[in-house]
């Protein structure tokens, strides 16, 4: 064999190593891709109704001036008992008084009932985290594909956000008692 | 001989299966066995473990399948044996700090999976403990029942198959009747269990389930959707098991605890993919395995949101 066509053949031993490798890491990449649920599909399940006749609240409030002192509501909306962090806040901290059927930030930014999972993240971040994640809450559908997310105030109302109690199913039966 | 006697015989002959020739033989042995009626037919004494079997013949025992369910509960039944999902390894988290013992999966897992009604059978054990002994399996209650929960003071630890890495159920079946599937999945597959329950014995969760008496589910309660290997109707005899809704998993929907539980205390997922809900939990949280001392390596976890 001469040293030219020694070179030839080396030179083509190496081409198809080479594309045999990247050859296989693209399979792996797609194998990786396919698995991956990145992409999937996140739908939002609608949001629960507000309780009846309570929203637009611009009806009643356009015509009424806002009153920025803290008081017990005794009008109007006296069955909300807050009980959520009561001592430091009240309506006006979530509720926008300039843009009566808003929510606000901290910050004066204004969000829509549909967002309201950013005004719960201010304070409750790597809850909020976790949401976004899917850790937190609950999802259904597929684990590979369209999921259904619930939003915070699915499971939480916001006035009084502590799970509620719930009457278990019954327990299984003893096991002396197995007919 | 009469046709009278000829019926006999046939009878007689189609009771002796693949079961009873291996229970005789192994009560000689000395062994104490269940001595359990079998209805399985003379084909299924001759055949091969479903595993061995080719396309056509697996075929035509899924299609005697889903006739004989059909005829028995009345409505249209689908026996499914779909493979596993290629770059698929499934695990599973239940997050303790949100469970409130409810007990929802329990009923929604006897619905789905076509668990015996009576005598009653739960795949879900979940177990109320005291927040002072911390898990503390040894103390813990199942049969809690107050007028709500979560109680003071307690929490729930909701027990089922822990999908072992490194199973002890399958090592020891005499007849390998229960393996592990690529995708991680500990199945059953109930024609070939012979109910010796050595199974039972060695799983350290207490997850395996015998049927003692012939299952009985109401028939506007069965669900026809199933999976050869899963929730299609068992028989007096077998041992049974969750398989993360095989049926329902292995084309890519959540299993039915996931989808029941009120407060999202479950989490499901594919732990090769790193983006999952499952490898965020493992990545992120305090995770435990149950009985990490034995080394069974289960692929449900137990975390702690909070
Ligand atoms: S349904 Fe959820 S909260 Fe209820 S017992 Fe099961 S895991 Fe716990």
């Amino acid at each position: 064999m001469t040293k030219k066509s020694k070179f030839i053949y080396l030179t083509i031993i190496i081409f198809f190593t080479a594309a045999a490798i990247a050859g296989l890491k693209h399979k792996r990449k797609k194998i990786l891709r396919k698995r991956s649920s990145k992409k999937s599909i996140e739908i939002p399940v609608k949001a629960p109704p507000f309780s009846e006749g309570i929203y637009p609240c611009s009806e009643c409030h356009d015509d009424l001036e806002v009153n920025y002192k803290r008081r017990k509501l005794v009008d109007e909306h006296d069955n909300i008992v807050l009980k959520h962090d009561e001592k430091n806040r009240w309506c006006l901290d979530c509720h926008s008084a300039a843009k009566r059927n808003w929510l606000h930030l901290a910050g004066g930014k204004l969000v829509s009932f549909k967002e309201s999972y950013k005004l719960c993240g201010q304070c409750h971040g790597p809850k909020l985290r976790d949401w976004k994640r899917g850790v937190h809450g609950k999802r259904t559908g597929y684990w590979n594909g369209k999921k259904k997310y619930l939003l915070c105030v699915h499971c939480h109302n916001p006035h009084d956000p502590k799970f509620k109690p719930l009457k278990p199913l019954p327990p299984p039966v003893r096991q002396e008692n197995i007919k | 001989m009469t046709t009278n006697d000829k019926h006999n015989k046939t009878d007689k002959f189609k009771k002796f299966t693949r079961k009873n020739f291996l229970e005789t033989a192994a009560s000689a042995a000395g062994f104490m066995l269940t001595g359990c009626k079998f209805d399985s037919s003379l084909e299924e004494l001759f055949r091969q473990k479903f595993r061995t079997l080719s396309e056509a013949e697996k075929k035509e025992i899924i299609d005697r399948l889903e006739k004989k369910y059909s005829k028995k509960y009345g409505k249209k039944f689908k026996v499914s044996r779909k493979e596993p999902i290629e770059g698929t390894l499934f695990g599973y988290a239940l997050d303790l700090s949100r469970c409130i013992g409810c007990r929802r999966c329990v009923y929604a897992c006897v619905k789905e999976n076509n668990q015996s009604r009576k005598p009653q059978i739960h795949w879900i054990q979940v177990l109320q403990m005291e927040d002072e002994k911390g898990t503390d399996l040894f103390h813990s209650d199942v049969h809690y029942n107050p007028p709500k929960v979560p109680e003071e003071g307690h929490f729930y630890m909701p027990v089922a198959c822990q999908q072992c890495r490194n199973p002890q159920c399958t090592t020891v079946c005499p007849v390998k009747a229960t393996w592990q599937e690529p995708d991680g999945i500990v199945v059953v597959d109930y024609n070939w269990c012979i109910g010796c329950r050595n199974c039972m014995a060695a799983c350290p969760y207490g997850a395996r389930h015998f049927n003692w008496g012939e299952p009985h589910i109401p028939q506007d309660e069965i669900n026809p959707n199933t999976h050869y290997l899963g929730n299609r109707p068992r028989m007096k005899g077998v041992v049974e098991k969750c398989t993360f809704c095989i049926q329902r998993v292995r084309i890519g929907k959540y299993p039915s605890c996931v989808e029941i539980c009120p407060v999202g205390a479950r989490k499901f997922g594919n732990l090769l993919d790193p983006e999952s809900e499952i490898r965020y939990i493992l990545k992120n949280k305090r995770v435990f395995v149950l009985k990490e001392e034995l080394n069974t390596q289960p692929k449900f976890y137990y975390f702690f949101g909070i």
